[in-house]
C-alpha cells in the first residue's frame, strides 16, 4: 500500500467509496444501539450471575406472573407493528396515518409502563423490594432500565406527533420516524431476551440454587 | 412564533469568552479539551508529588494515611481519565477533521455536549476536595471497600457520579468520531488511504462505545448499593465483590488499549515524518491495531490472576494475554523498520516518538512478564505493577501525546515550539522517568506493596524509594521547562508555515493556523501519504509547492452556528448526577434534585432540537445538513 519513492500514481481523482451513503444520523443511532447492547448486556449478565443466589425470599415463583406480563410483552410487540405502519404512513405521506400510528405506538407503549408500574406496585405489596434480595436487586435494576428507556421512547414518540399534527412529517423528514423506529424496534427485542430469561426461564425459580441457568461457581471457574 | 425564534436564535459572537462557551467549532473545542486535560494533568502531577514525598523516607509522616489514600485514588483517576483520555479527545477533536479533510465533526453541538459533559464531571469529583470528602479506594475501588460500610462518606459517591458523567462525555465523542471518520472522509481517501492516527482514533473510539457501557453498569450497581442499599457487591446479601472486578475489568483492559492506541497513531505519524520515508508495513499496522482491538477484550482477567479463579481460567487467560503482545511487537518493529534506512531528523517531536517506542518496549516486556499467571502472583500489587503502568502509560501514553504536542504546535498556533527547550524537555523527562519508575521494578520485586503509606527501614527499600523521588523532581522540572516554552512559543515562536516539516497529511496542506472553515475547497485524495505524492510530483514538474492553500472569504462557506443548547444540557445532567449526593429524609422521593437536572437537561435538549435550522448547509454541517439532504431524495 505504501508507495516506493518515486512512483507516483498516475490519476488525480479515485472513485473508491469514502462515505457509507448510510445518513449521519441514522448511523450514530446505530452506534448508539451497538453501545446500548453492551449496557442490556452487561445488566442480563448481572442477573444470570447472581440467579437463584438470593439468601432469602421472596423468590421468582413466589411472585413473578406469567401470563400478565405476557399480555403487556404482547402488546409492546404489537407496538413494533404500529411503529412500521407509521415509518411506512410516513413515506406515502399519509398524514392522518402519521399521526394515528405514532399515537397507536406511544399509546401501547404506555400501555406497557402501566402494567410494570402495577407489576412493581404488586412485588413491593408481596415483599419485594429493590433492598429485599438479589432477585430485587437484579430484577427491578434491569427492567427498571428497560422501562426509563421505553418511557424515553414514548417521549420521543409524542414529540413527533405534535410535529406531525403540525404537519412537519412526511416523505423528506422520514428520516426523523426512522431512527426514532429503529430506537424503539431495540427497546422491543431487549425486551423479548428479558421476557424469555426473567420470566419464561427464571420465573419459576424457586429459593436458592434451583433450576439455574449458570452455575453460581462457574463465575469461579473451580475446575 | 416572534419569541419562539428569538428564544431559539442562534448566538452569533465570534470573539471573547462567550464565543468559547457556545462554540460548536472542532478546533475551539480541541483546544478548550487540551488545555482542560493539561491542567488535571498538573493537578494529578502534584498528587503523584504528594505520594513520592510521602515515600521519600522510611516512616514518613508527612500527610496522614488518610490523605495517602486519597491522593493515590485521586492521582490515578485524575492521570487516566481527565488528563490522558481528554488530551488524547483534544487531538481527535483538532486533527480528525483535518486529516480526512471534513469541515467539521459530524455532529459539531454533540461534540460541545462531550467537552462540557467532560469538565463539569471532572470538577464534581475535584468538588469532593471542597466538602473534605475525597475519593479514597484507588482508582478501581475494588468492592466491597466502596460498600456503605467501609466507605461511609460521600467520597465513593462522588467519584462513581463524576465517573459515569466522564463516560457519558467519552461515549457521546466516541459515537461522534466513528460517524465523522466513517462517513466524513474526502473523496478518494479510501479507509486504507487514511493516515495511521485517523485509524487508531477509529479503533479507540469503537472500543470506547462499546467499553464504557459495562463500566456504566458496574458503576450503577455500586452507587444503588450506596444509595439504595441493593446487594450488587454485597456479600450479607449474597453478592459477589468479584462480580464487580469482572464488569470494571471487562471496561477496564479495553481501557488500557484506548489509552494507548491514540499515541502509537501519533507516533505513526511522526516516525515517517521525521524518517523521510513511508511507515514501513503500513496494511499491518492498520490490522495489528485492529486485532490489539478485538484481542483487547480477551485479557482482562489477566488483572485478575491472584482471585483464585482457578487454573484453567488463569491458563486462557495467560495465553490470551501473551498473545496480545504480538500485534504490539508488530508495531514495534514497524517503527523501527521505518527508521531503518531513513535519513532521521531529531526534532523534538521525533525524539518523543522515540522514547515512546523504547520506554514502551520495557513496560511491554514488564507486561508480558506478569501474562505468566505464576510470575504475576509474584507481583501482584506490588511496586512491580506500578513501574510497568508508568512505563506504559507514562512513557508509552504520555511520550506519545507530548510527541503530538510538538508535532502540530505549528498547526495549531502557526508557530514553532523553541527546539533547544524542546531537547532539555524530552531529555529531563526521560532521564526523569527513569529514574523514577526504574527503581520501582526492584522496589516491587523485593516486596513492596502499593498503596503502602509508609514502610520501616527494615525491608532495604530505603535508597531506591528516595531515588524515585528525586526523580519525581526531574519529571517536575521537565514539566515547568514544557510549559515556559509552549507559553513562550505561542506568544514569540518563529512563524511556521503551513508544512514546517514536510509532512504527508492532509491537515498540512491548509495554513497554520487553520481558519475555520479548514478547506476552502473539499480536497481529492491522491493517495496514502495523500501531501507528498502531492508535493513530489509538483517538484518533479519543477514548479514546488511553497504555499498553503489560499485564504476565501469565510462568509462565502456557511459553518455549523455556535449554540448554547449543548452547555445547557451538560449542566442539566450534572445537577442530575450531583443531585445524588444530597439525601432527603422525605418517604418515597429521598432524591428530589436530580428531577430538576433532568427537567434542565430535557429543556436543553428540546432547545437543541428546536435550534432554528441554519439556511444552507454544506459538507459537514452535521444533522441539519443531512435533514436537507434527505429531503432531495
Amino acid at each position: 500500500m505504501a508507495y516506493a519513492s518515486g512512483q507516483l500514481p498516475t490519476t488525480d481523482v479515485d472513485h473508491t467509496y469514502t462515505s457509507t451513503g448510510v445518513n449521519h444520523r441514522k448511523l450514530l443511532m446505530w452506534v448508539f444501539l451497538s453501545s446500548d447492547c453492551l449496557f442490556f448486556g452487561s445488566l442480563i449478565a448481572t442477573y444470570m450471575v447472581y440467579r437463584g443466589q438470593s439468601i432469602v425470599g421472596p423468590y421468582p415463583i413466589d411472585i413473578i406472573d406469567v401470563p400478565v406480563t405476557t399480555i403487556s410483552t404482547f402488546v409492546l410487540l404489537c407496538s413494533s407493528f404500529a411503529m412500521v405502519q407509521a415509518l411506512a404512513a410516513t413515506n406515502r405521506n399519509d398524514q392522518k396515518g402519521i399521526q394515528m400510528w405514532l399515537l397507536a405506538t406511544a399509546f401501547m407503549g404506555a400501555i406497557f409502563i402501566s402494567f410494570q408500574i402495577y407489576e412493581f406496585n404488586a412485588f413491593r405489596a408481596e415483599g419485594l423490594k429493590i433492598d429485599t434480595n438479589l432477585f430485587g436487586t437484579t430484577f427491578f435494576t434491569l427492567t427498571g432500565f428497560h422501562g426509563a428507556h421505553v418511557t424515553l421512547g414514548i417521549v420521543w414518540l409524542l414529540s413527533l406527533f405534535v410535529m406531525g399534527r403540525k404537519g412537519r412529517l412526511g416523505p423528506a423528514t422520514a428520516l426523523d420516524v426512522e431512527i426514532a423506529g429503529l430506537y424503539w424496534h431495540f427497546v422491543d427485542i431487549v425486551w423479548i431476551v428479558i421476557f424469555t430469561l426473567l420470566y419464561l426461564i427464571g420465573g419459576f425459580d424457586a429459593g436458592p440454587t434451583a433450576g439455574l441457568l449458570v452455575e453460581p461457581s462457574l463465575l469461579a471457574f473451580p475446575i | 412564533m416572534a419569541t419562539a425564534t428569538d428564544v431559539f436564535a442562534r448566538p452569533a459572537s465570534a470573539s471573547g469568552l462567550w464565543s468559547w462557551v457556545t462554540t460548536v467549532d472542532h478546533k475551539r473545542i480541541g483546544i478548550l479539551y487540551g488545555v482542560t486535560a493539561f491542567s488535571f494533568f498538573l493537578l494529578a502531577g502534584i498528587e503523584a508529588g504528594v505520594i513520592r514525598m510521602q515515600l521519600a523516607v522510611p516512616d514518613n509522616t508527612l500527610v496522614s494515611p488518610d490523605v495517602f489514600n486519597q491522593m493515590f485514588t485521586m492521582h490515578a483517576t485524575a492521570m487516566i481519565f481527565m488528563a490522558i483520555m481528554p488530551m488524547s479527545a483534544a487531538f481527535f477533536n483538532f486533527i480528525i477533521p483535518l486529516a480526512i479533510g471534513a469541515r467539521d465533526v459530524a455532529f459539531p453541538r454533540l461534540n460541545a455536549f462531550s467537552y462540557w459533559i467532560f469538565l463539569f464531571g471532572s470538577l464534581l469529583i475535584h468538588a469532593s476536595f471542597v466538602v473534605q470528602q475525597v475519593p479514597d479506594a484507588g482508582w478501581f475501588s475494588y468492592a466491597n471497600l466502596t460498600e456503605k460500610p467501609f466507605s461511609s462518606g460521600l467520597g465513593i459517591d462522588f467519584w462513581a457520579l463524576g465517573l459515569q458523567m466522564l463516560g457519558v462525555a467519552s461515549l457521546a465523542a466516541a459515537f461522534n468520531f466513528v460517524v465523522t471518520i466513517i462517513n466524513l472522509r474526502a473523496p478518494g481517501m479510501s479507509l486504507m488511504r487514511m493516515p495511521l492516527f485517523v485509524w487508531m482514533t477509529l479503533v479507540t473510539s469503537i472500543l470506547l462505545v462499546l467499553a464504557f457501557p459495562v463500566i456504566t453498569v458496574g458503576l450503577i450497581e455500586l452507587t444503588f448499593d450506596r444509595l439504595f442499599g441493593t446487594y450488587f457487591f454485597n456479600t450479607a446479601g449474597g453478592g459477589d465483590p468479584i462480580m464487580w472486578q469482572h464488569l470494571f475489568w471487562i471496561f477496564g483492559h479495553p481501557e488500557v488499549y484506548i489509552l494507548i492506541l491514540p499515541a502509537m497513531g501519533i507516533i505513526s505519524e511522526i516516525v515517517p515524518t521525521f524518517s523521510r520515508k513511508p511507515l514501513f508495513g503500513y496494511p499491518v499496522v492498520v490490522f495489528s491495531g485492529i486485532v490489539i482491538g478485538i484481542m483487547g477484550w480477551a485479557v482482562w482477567s489477566h488483572h485478575m490472576f491472584t482471585v483464585g479463579l482457578g487454573p484453567v481460567a488463569n491458563s486462557v487467560f495467560t495465553i490470551t494475554t501473551m498473545l496480545i503482545a504480538v500485534p504490539t511487537g508488530v508495531k514495534i518493529f514497524n517503527w523501527i523498520g521505518t527508521m531503518w534506512g531513513g535519513s532521521i531528523d531529531f526534532k523534538t517531536p521525533m525524539l518523543f516518538a522515540i522514547g515512546f517506542v523504547a520506554l514502551f518496549i520495557i513496560g511491554g516486556l514488564s507486561g508480558v512478564s506478569h501474562a505468566v499467571s505464576p510470575s504475576d502472583a509474584q507481583q501482584q500489587d506490588t511496586y512491580y505493577i506500578v513501574a510497568h503502568i508508568h512505563y506504559v502509560l507514562f512513557g508509552g501514553s504520555i511520550f506519545g501525546l507530548f510527541a503530538g504536542i510538538y508535532y502540530w504546535f505549528p498547526k495549531m498556533t502557526g508557530r514553532l515550539m523553541d527546539e533547544g527547550l524542546g531537547k532539555l524537555n524530552f531529555w529531563l523527562m526521560f532521564v526523569g522517568m527513569n529514574i523514577t519508575f526504574f527503581p520501582m521494578h526492584f522496589l516491587g520485586l523485593n516486596g513492596m506493596p502499593r498503596r503502602i503509606y509508609t514502610y520501616t527501614s527494615d525491608f532495604g527499600w530505603d535508597w531506591l524509594n528516595l531515588l524515585s523521588s528525586v526523580g519525581y523532581f526531574v519529571i517536575f522540572a521537565a514539566i515547568v521547562v514544557f510549559m515556559v516554552n509552549f507559553l513562550a512559543s505561542v506568544k514569540n515562536g518563529k512563524a511556521a508555515g503551513h508544512d514546517p516539516w514536510d509532512a504527508p497529511g492532509l491537515e498540512w496542506t491548509i495554513a497554520s493556523p487553520p481558519p475555520a472553515y479548514n478547506f476552502a475547497r473539499v480536497p481529492q485524495v491522491v493517495g496514502l501519504d495523500h501531501y507528498w505524492l502531492v508535493k513530489r510530483r509538483a517538484e518533479a514538474e519543477g514548479h514546488p509547492i511553497t504555499e498553503a492553500e489560499s485564504y476565501v472569504d469565510p462568509q462565502t462557506i456557511h459553518m455549523p452556528s455556535p449554540s448554547y443548547w449543548p452547555i445547557v444540557t451538560a449542566l442539566g445532567v450534572l445537577v442530575l448526577a450531583s443531585g445524588f449526593l444530597i439525601e432527603f429524609p422525605w418517604p418515597y422521593i429521598k432524591f428530589p434534585v436530580p428531577f430538576i437536572g433532568g427537567a434542565i437537561a430535557f429543556i436543553g435538549v428540546v432547545g437543541w432540537s428546536l435550534e432554528p435550522a441554519a439556511p444552507e448547509s454544506h459538507h459537514g454541517s452535521g444533522a441539519h445538513h443531512e435533514a436537507h439532504h434527505e429531503a432531495h431524495h
